[in-house]
């Protein structure tokens, strides 16, 4: 789509399509977040008036810091420290002063500035490591003075609105939506990305409507007003306003539906399914309690130590563990050790060396390997979280691929006094052999994000390959139903902790493929507790081996969806 | 001049919080306040770039020099900083 789609009634019921993934309706003014500035001309000269120019330059970059120091008020925390300190970078008198002798020299202010700014993203660059990452930072500064200075859109997401917009982009990364909140977006809109991607994640876990993969997203003029599906993937231009008092009225009858289930998950017949809730960390708890999580599924411990240059120290590790268990008197919490490493690395667990494909590198357990001492040191601090305390804690390590390393781990767990040490099942060889691991530990539990990027051998990072990180295709269901089986079959528990059970048709598939507890960002919670409970396990049977006989991932959605009728009334 | 060799205990070294704290601490000395690993070149300690572009690690030691009123002082404060004690 090369001309832009414009606010008008002559797009009045445009609709573009792309793939649901964080269901609900949402409505307001379209917000496209500009794309990459471009570099200024090599060649461009000032008009001769070289100390106006540079008082240019220099009120420029005075306005952009002025502008991250405001948004880091407003933000406060860690965002507070991260945005003071690009803003201190602004300010670099260095860098100044090399913006004004490039200026002397007839160069055009944009030009300078990017010069300028080059020079220091380069000797960054070549340190490596930490600093290597604060080139992101040096480029988003220089940017946002070329923005200024050139009368550009400003790159990034405004923190406050009057009213919500509908966010639209071609991708969404971490730092363009550290800011936002359910106040701000009424719902996302990329051209790229899947299911599991970084917007589909965030969308789910703030309950924002989204769609991914919508082609021709981007061109919609800024200011239209869109009508986004986040069930369907439909994403309606100027629509009648009769259309959204419609879907506005949908949506309120759907959360009544879905409030209507409550109670510890179950079928329609009773099979008890545990509903658990994945969290990062204590801050995350008011969310799963308030979407009725029966306990935690997935307590990603590393999200406390993410911006960390140092390990955290025994007695901080145990705090945060505590207080996630006091949380629930009685129930279960699942507890991932630190998974570094891949998307996620941690400044304290360098890996020895560049690896070409980080996700096929030393990360999860593979770290422990070589710092044992930080394994023992987090066992430790778990055990003494948990003594004491009513909650069942369970422990469980990521990226296992063979039986030695269920067992080294499992042994570790037992001689730190930690009981019942399970494994995750995202590598292909450790749910093929499945009967062979869970002798080693208590129990399962399988992230389909990972599972799905190995089985189908494609980066979660990539995006051209989006369209195969799909946990519905059948290779993966096998995965996951071969994993099951064989936990059932020695009396353990298999739980899925992955993006696929916050898909409520999935979420049925996969209990009638034999999994026993689903884990999920929390505001999924009440969609798949509704799901649940308006199907009967043979129901969730015989969708599971409809999926599993199609032979592409959305023929087995097709023919689960055809399975499961209950499903009409939550729209989806 | 004045003058301080200290050596970095902070395991960050020179980065993140501590070289923000680091330079905008220098930035309130009128005069030039600069900073160099042992045997390198110094670069401006008011420079947040420069400064981490430096790569001080933990353990490794800086230079660091000032002339004019409170240099002493300065000098000593930053040593703290830096010195990560």
């Amino acid at each position: 789509m090369t001309a832009g789609i414009t606010a008008g009634d002559e797009n009045t019921g445009t609709v573009l399509a792309g793939t649901g993934v964080s269901p609900g309706a949402g409505y307001g003014p379209a917000h496209v977040l500009a794309g990459e500035i471009p570099e200024p001309d090599k060649e461009a000269r000032h008009d001769g008036d070289a100390a106006a120019e540079r008082s240019r330059a220099e009120r420029a970059v005075e306005e952009v810091a002025a502008d991250l120091e405001a948004r880091g008020a407003r933000a406060g925390g860690e965002a507070q420290e991260v945005l003071g300190a690009q803003a201190l970078m602004a300010r670099d008198p260095s860098l100044a002063m090399e913006v004004g002798e490039l200026i002397a020299q007839g160069v055009a202010a944009p030009r300078a500035v990017f010069d300028a700014f080059g020079r220091y993203r380069d000797l960054l660059a070549a340190a490596g490591g930490y600093l290597a990452e604060r080139v992101a930072d040096l480029d988003d500064i220089r940017d946002r003075v070329i923005a200024v200075l050139t009368g550009l859109p400003m790159p990034g997401v405004p923190a406050s609105a009057d009213e919500p917009f509908v966010l639209i982009a071609k991708d969404l990364a971490p730092a363009d939506t550290a800011l936002l909140s359910k106040d701000v977006v009424a719902a996302f809109v990329t051209e790229q990305g899947g299911p599991t991607s970084h917007t589909a994640i965030l969308a789910r876990s703030m309950g924002v409507p989204a769609v991914v993969g919508c082609a021709g997203a981007t061109a919609i003029a800024p200011g239209t007003p869109v009508l986004v599906d986040g069930a369907s993937g439909q994403v309606l231009l100027t629509p009648d306003p009769a259309r959204v008092t419609e879907a506005r009225a949908a949506d309120e009858a759907r959360r009544a539906v879905l409030s209507a289930a409550t109670g510890p998950g179950a079928t329609a017949d009773g099979h008890p399914v545990p509903l658990l809730a994945n969290i990062g960390g204590p801050r995350d708890l008011e969310s799963a309690l308030a979407n009725g999580a029966e306990g935690v599924g997935l307590y990603r411990t590393e999200f406390l130590f993410l911006d960390r240059e140092t390990a955290p120290s025994g007695s901080e590790q145990e705090e945060a563990y505590r207080t996630v268990f006091e949380a629930f008197p009685g129930g279960r919490v699942v507890v991932r050790t630190l998974d570094s490493g891949a998307d996620k690395p941690l400044a304290f667990l360098p890996p020895p060396e560049e690896e070409p494909n980080p996700a096929l590198g030393e990360r999860g357990l593979r770290m422990f390997r070589r710092y044992p001492e930080i394994m023992t040191a987090q066992l430790g601090a778990l055990a003494r979280a948990a003594a004491g305390v009513s909650a069942k804690v369970q422990v469980m390590a990521p990226m296992v691929a063979t039986v030695e390393e269920a067992e080294w781990f499992a042994g570790a767990c037992r001689t730190a006094g930690l009981d019942g040490p399970g494994i995750m099942i995202e590598v292909p060889s450790a749910a093929l052999r499945a009967a062979d691991l869970i002798r080693a530990v208590e129990f399962f539990s399988i992230g389909t994000n990972d599972l799905t990027q190995y089985a189908l051998a494609a980066d979660r990072q990539v995006s051209a390959v989006a369209g195969l990180q799909d946990p519905w295709h059948p290779a993966v269901l096998d995965l996951i139903a071969t994993a099951a089986s064989a936990a059932s079959a020695a009396g353990k528990g298999c739980g899925v902790c992955g993006e696929a059970a916050a898909d409520p048709v999935l979420a049925c598939v996969l209990v009638g493929m034999g999994v026993t507890s689903l884990s999920m960002g929390a505001p999924a919670l009440p969609w798949v507790r509704a799901a649940l409970s308006r199907h009967t396990l043979a129901q969730c049977r015989d969708a599971a081996a409809a999926a599993r006989s199609a032979t592409s991932a959305q023929a087995a959605k097709a023919a689960a969806r055809a399975e499961l009728p209950g499903l009409d009334a939550l729209a989806l | 001049m004045a003058e301080r060799t200290v050596s970095v205990a902070s395991e960050v070294g020179l980065h993140a919080r501590p070289a923000a704290t680091f330079v905008q601490t220098a930035a309130k000395a009128p005069y030039d306040v600069t900073i160099a690993k042992a045997g390198g070149s110094p670069v401006s300690a008011k420079s947040i770039l420069s400064v981490l572009a430096l790569d001080v690690r933990q353990g490794e030691s800086i230079v660091i020099r000032a002339e004019g009123d409170g240099a002493e002082e300065l000098l000593d404060e930053l040593a703290k900083i830096a010195s990560g004690s």
